[in-house]
């Protein structure tokens, strides 16, 4: 759909929102629309971002086709969601992947991967990278440490500063003007909404995660992959402290925290991704949008191919195979970094602007509140 | 028919809304056989339930989902004002006892209800809020009722029915298709007659002619007929609506909630030939909508308009459809197929009387205009058939049909004849449809 048409469906949807406002316990959403009878430009990238597809309001929903009024409010917030994601993305050649040339995103990761295949295998003798190699630095003995560190550094601050520039765009076109004590204020209910995914939880009941049963798989299988990144996190972050100031190399032992961290946040992710993609499988596809489905499966299969291949360098560190996976990982890490930008991982970012905003408009302009007959 | 299957069941329910899915429940946790039969298709079941919002119950306290306190006592004189005490007392005390217990046998029946603390609601102590509205609370009665047994057909009608004292014979058809159904006990809750144009003809009259239906299209009285041609004493008033005005741009049926227009305080309404129907200010409850619909049917093609400055547009609530918009009153009267002079006069007439009351009425100044078309929207009429306080269907000639009960709007007239109170319809199809399957379990054991 051409985003003139996104935009329009919005504003009609939204419009038809507040008349009815039966849905507005379901999430965010409502509340943010409640008394308006239209909803300006920038406020329908800043909605869209604040609907997290729990799809709710869909099997709630009186006007939803065969009903005349055709009211789809999670596929159409998704459409334009993903159109925000394109708006706002810097540099802005990125929008592209968001668009038809999304299979861009997975060619690039793949290609980087194989390159990385493709390089250690012509540039390291295979009596190395097959070699079993143990003990202190036995990692840098198939790729050095400064190739490793420059792919995985480089990729990764390309990420970091893209991602940033994109929210930075996207949070400056939906700010409100409020002082900015104000905005302090809401940074305490905004970060328990983001943290505990409040919204996922349907007030208590749960969420229409795959059908009209309610259910919380969704927002556990969402904490188990985010905890598990978390833990990533904490690996790498723990290994540069043992590496630059302990002075002591890879690999460690799998009681090190590094390596401890590691595998629980690896498998823990694993397990939210299977459970994430379970849902896009499972999930009644009437409320859902092709354009959103095709940028969530891609970003949780690379996540999963980045985990699948840390745990696989964990186990067969100490066999032949350990340079080929150690290889692997690396591609998929450094490929993952460099198509990040262009994928759904601009959804936490957005989605935590699109909250504070929330929490900020909850304080300093209260909705309207209406319904009822 | 010879190649009807036949098959028997303790209690059929005939209608899939509110008051058939509980009579459904009831009959079915009290240990009978049920069969349900609901008229529309999956995506449409539940009648006007879909279109619901919350509900009237008497409550001592407050509760999560309801402030304060609302006492029977309370309740039954709303109940009286609004339909001038003409209203079957013993039925009407036994539906407002129910209603305070109502709610908890809902939410048991994994009917969600919306916390105070949730989303954006305003202060109710009379009514509950259903979370996420009539479907939500339609989808969650049938899940329920599907779990425990019940079961049921969408898409399938009930075409006729005999009964005497010892059982019942109903025919049901699904595309065309019939079939016999041997029932102990049967319960009518199939609503009201609106959704057929040909009655509403009959009844109204040439008001009828471009009457916008707010509910359910398979609301077509079918069930009412059934009972009544079996000699169902009828009560009520066959003529008498809850009318309001709608957006004319709405759909023909199922415009619920949203194409209702309560901004007309707020703005002036005229007919086709430009003059004014009544004082928009006379009535500014929440309530006033209720008589629009009877004065907009009333006008040449049953036509009329809402006219607001951009003070009004701000005062009036968000409407499904943006309004017809225009810089002056000329080229509104032009985009309107209004006669500009007429409309002027009327503007200029009420722009002069409003000087003298403001600030209560403001002039039509604040430029650009904006305008709806009104068309009258029945919500649901005034008529059924006549209960005990069991939901048993009284016969002429003093007699009780033991086995056939009915519930929701098709004896709601019982209580309301005339008139309207917010919340009422959920509360009593709910209740009256769980008295009625737990003694249609009782006759059927």
């Amino acid at each position: 759909m051409p985003p003139r048409e996104v935009v329009e469906e919005a504003e009609r949807v939204l419009r038809l929102c507040s008349a009815c406002m039966y849905c507005d316990g379901v999430c965010a959403v409502f509340p943010a629309i409640a008394g308006k009878a239209t909803v300006p430009l920038a406020d329908v990238a800043h909605i869209a971002n604040l609907c997290h597809g729990c799809r709710g309001c869909w099997y709630a929903c009186q006007y939803a086709p065969p009903h005349p009024f055709a009211v789809n409010v999670p596929q159409t917030l998704a459409a334009a969601r993903r159109l925000s994601y394109a708006d706002f993305s810097r540099p802005r050649w990125l929008a592209a992947g968001f668009g038809r040339r999304a299979w861009a995103v997975a060619a690039v990761a793949g290609g980087v991967t194989l390159l990385a295949l493709l390089l250690v295998l012509l540039t390291v003798p295979s009596g190395i990278l097959f070699g079993v190699h143990r003990g202190d630095g036995a990692f840098y003995r198939v790729v050095p440490w400064g190739a490793m560190t420059t792919a995985a550094g480089l990729s990764f601050l390309w990420a970091v500063g893209s991602i940033a520039a994109s929210t930075l765009a996207f949070w400056r076109s939906i700010a409100p003007a409020v002082p900015g004590k104000i905005v302090r204020r809401a940074l305490g209910p905004a970060l328990v909404d983001i943290v505990t995914l409040n919204n996922l939880g349907g007030g208590g009941h749960g969420c229409n995660d795959a059908g009209e049963r309610l259910s919380q798989e969704r927002r556990i299988a969402h904490h188990a992959m985010v905890a598990g990144f978390a833990l990533t996190v904490l690996s790498t972050l723990s290994a540069a402290l043992w590496h630059h100031v302990a002075g002591v190399r890879a690999p460690y032992g799998f009681w090190s925290l590094p390596v401890l961290s590691g595998t629980a946040g690896g498998v823990l992710m694993l397990a939210g991704i299977a459970g994430l993609l379970a849902l896009e499988v499972r999930a009644d596809p009437a409320p859902a949008e092709p354009g959103e489905t095709r940028l969530n499966r891609v970003f949780l299969t690379l996540l999963g191919l980045v985990a699948a291949s840390g745990l696989a360098v964990l186990a067969l560190r100490e066999t032949m195979l350990m340079g080929l996976a150690l290889t692997l990982h690396l591609g998929l890490v450094t490929g993952f970094f460099l198509v990040l930008p262009a994928s759904k991982m601009l959804h936490a970012p957005f989605r935590a602007a699109a909250l504070l905003r929330a929490a900020i408009d909850r304080i300093a302009s209260p909705p309207r509140r209406s319904g009822g007959e | 028919m010879s190649d009807e299957t036949t098959s028997r069941v303790d209690v059929l329910v005939a209608g899939g809304a509110a008051a058939g899915l509980c009579a459904a429940i009831a009959a079915r946790r009290a240990g009978a056989s049920v069969r349900l039969v609901e008229a529309a298709p999956a995506a449409l079941r539940g009648g006007n339930t879909r279109h619901a919002r919350n509900f009237r119950i008497a409550h001592d306290g407050p509760a999560r989902y309801v402030p304060d306190g609302y006492r029977p006592e309370e309740f039954w004189a709303d109940l009286v004002r609004v339909t001038g005490g003409d209203t079957d007392e013993p039925l009407a005390r036994t539906l407002i006892r129910a209603s305070a217990t109502i709610a908890p046998w809902l939410i048991a029946n994994g009917v969600l209800l919306q916390a105070l603390d949730q989303g954006v609601l305003p202060y109710s102590r009379r009514t509950a809020f259903l979370f996420g509205g009539g479907k939500a609370m339609v989808n969650a009665l049938y899940a329920t009722a599907r779990q425990l047994g019940v079961a049921i057909a969408c898409g399938t009608e009930l075409t006729a029915l005999r009964f005497g004292d010892d059982g019942c014979e109903a025919e049901v058809a699904q595309a065309g298709t019939g079939a016999r159904v041997i029932a102990k006990a049967v319960v009518v809750a199939t609503g009201g007659y609106q959704a057929d144009p040909a009655r509403l003809r009959i009844d109204f009259g040439a008001a009828a002619e471009r009457m916008v239906v707010r509910g359910s299209p398979y609301c077509t009285g079918r069930g009412l007929d059934l009972l009544l041609d079996a000699g169902a004493v009828p009560v009520g008033d066959p003529a008498s609506a809850h009318i309001v005005a709608v957006d004319a741009r709405g759909p023909r049926f199922d415009g619920g909630i949203v194409t209702r227009i309560t901004g007309i305080p707020h703005g002036i309404v005229v007919d086709r030939t430009a003059k004014r129907l009544a004082d928009e200010r006379a009535d500014t409850r929440r309530t006033h909508y209720a008589q629009w619909g009877a004065r907009i049917a009333a006008c040449p093609d049953q036509l009329a308009y809402l006219i607001v400055d951009q003070d009004g547009l701000r005062r009036a609530g968000p409407t499904a459809l943006p309004p017809v918009a225009a810089p002056t009153l000329a080229e509104l009267a032009r985009r309107l197929e209004l006669d500009p002079a007429a409309l002027d006069a009327t503007v200029r007439a009420f722009n002069a009387e409003a000087a003298g009351r403001e600030p209560a009425v403001r002039p039509l100044t604040a430029l650009p205009l904006a305008a709806w078309p009104l068309l009258p929207g029945l919500t649901f009429t005034h008529f059924g058939v006549a209960v005990d306080a069991r939901m048993r269907v009284l016969l002429r000639g003093d007699r009780v049909a033991p086995r056939v009960f009915a519930a929701g709007t098709a004896m709601a007239a019982n209580v309301l004849r005339h008139g309207y109170l917010a919340g009422l319809g959920v509360t009593l199809a709910a209740v009256t449809g769980r008295i009625a399957g737990e003694e249609a379990a009782r006759a059927a054991a």
